[in-house]
């Protein structure tokens, strides 16, 4: 689905990494490791069309993100740390504006999302009584909005208690058997229960 | 679907508004108190009140907008919203669009009640309250839109807040001047239809160009 060719990107006067080159496909997971400050945000938000790299192509379905018209919007999904949210509406309020701007095909509502998350309780009050586990949470209801292929999740293990991760993983899972493709990344090592990951692994800026 | 995601973000928007009523409150509060001080520093005498009051109101106006733009994006920015706004495959003006038409109803509609209210203390004569609110209809939205602008322009900056204040003030001249000048015109009797036309101008101007400027700035600013 994606492919990057050569990609480079600098940030202010810091190079982040170069030539860098990888395909996503579906059923893949492909885990982005590395040290604090090597990019792996960047890197995602690349992968979203949200940055352009300083060299390289960033190519969805073969067609290059810069010369597009946009569709690998619908189809692309980024969940950053920052969730997203209004702290003054409630939990259904801020999904139900998600769900409208990222567009593509509709799959659960917002308290259909919120129940599987566990923050059924919590529908009508306003997310500022959220804990940050469960504003985590609830940044994670978002993948079950729409229909994308690819998720691009930044640190989504994060403040996440137990039942939290498995039912990450869990949603992971499915997403892959479905056909989607999955980038994740994290600064620690993960005990991946998902044999068919591949790793992406950014070095240290020089 | 487009115009979907931007009804989605209006209603958003405007019952944000409604969950945060001081931050609804601010601008035409504002807005009160200059016309208050002005009120109060030109004595008890209240001669030539009235020949300056049409440009006390405005002025009043253009800086309450200040007020109710300057964290439209950087708060969005911060809690990540604006990111869901870029990444959107709606339209990115049109976005912006929705999201200035939500912060002038919000902004400038509590003024516009108080128009009245500020035109009185002004010593305006009632006969021009009429017009002072339709100029004030005309010309307010093209400073939110302006005001929608420099805010995006200044997405991620430290300093943020004053600088959108000088960033955006004097673009706001030009709107200042027309208003003010209908009303006036008016007070000596004249037409008051070529400053009437200038300010439609430039309303058309600002809602051609200036949300698709927005969206420039805003997409180039806001990725980090």
């Amino acid at each position: 689905m994606l492919k990057l060719r050569d990609v480079s990107l600098e940030r202010g006067e810091r190079k982040l990494f170069a030539g860098l080159a990888t395909e996503i496909g579906p059923g893949r997971l492909h885990l982005a490791t590395g040290g604090n400050g090597t990019g792996k945000t960047s890197l995602l938000k690349l992968m979203a069309g949200l940055l352009e790299p300083d060299a390289g192509q960033v190519l969805w379905e073969d067609e290059d993100l810069a010369a597009s018209d946009g569709s690998w919007r619908r189809e692309v999904l980024l969940l950053s740390h920052k969730g997203g949210f209004k702290l003054d509406l409630t939990p259904i309020e801020n999904l139900q504006l998600a769900q409208a701007l990222a567009g593509g095909e509709p799959w659960l509502a917002a308290d259909a999302a919120c129940a599987r998350l566990g923050l059924a309780d919590h529908n009508d009050r306003p997310c500022r009584d959220l804990s940050a586990g469960q504003r985590r949470r609830l940044g994670l209801a978002r993948l079950l909005l729409n229909r994308a292929r690819l998720w691009l999740l930044d640190e989504p293990f994060a403040n996440l208690d137990a039942a939290g991760r498995s039912l990450l993983l869990e949603l992971l899972e499915e997403h892959l058997t479905g056909g989607g493709g999955a980038v994740v990344t994290s600064h620690v090592d993960i005990d991946w229960p998902v044999p068919a990951a591949a790793r992406i692994e950014l070095e240290p800026a020089s | 679907m487009m115009l979907e995601g931007c009804g989605s973000l209006l209603r958003h928007e405007l019952r944000l508004g409604w969950r945060r009523p001081h931050e609804v409150i601010t601008p035409a509060g504002f807005a009160l108190v200059v016309v208050t001080m002005f009120s109060f520093a030109r004595g008890s005498g209240s001669d030539g009140l009235a020949e300056l009051g049409p440009g006390v109101v405005w002025t009043a106006a253009l800086l309450s907008m200040v007020i109710a733009v300057e964290n439209m994006y950087s708060a969005d920015h911060e809690d990540g919203t604006l990111e869901l706004l870029l990444l959107s495959p709606a339209a990115l003006p049109l976005l912006v669009l929705a999201k200035t038409a939500a912060r002038w109803l919000w902004g400038a509609g509590p003024l516009l009640l108080a128009a009245p209210v500020l035109g009185w203390m002004l010593g305006l004569p009632t006969a021009a309250l009429p017009l002072l609110i339709a100029s004030l209809l005309l010309g307010t939205p093209t400073l939110y839109l302006l005001g929608a602008f420099g805010a995006a322009l200044l997405v991620g900056q430290r300093q943020g807040a004053a600088l959108v204040a000088l960033l955006v003030l004097p673009l706001g001249i030009p709107v200042l001047i027309f208003a003010s000048s209908m009303l006036e015109l008016h007070a000596a009797g004249m037409d008051i239809v070529a400053p009437a036309y200038y300010l439609g101008a430039l309303l058309v101007l600002a809602l051609t160009f200036l949300p698709l400027a927005t969206a420039t700035a805003l997409a180039s600013n806001a990725a980090d």
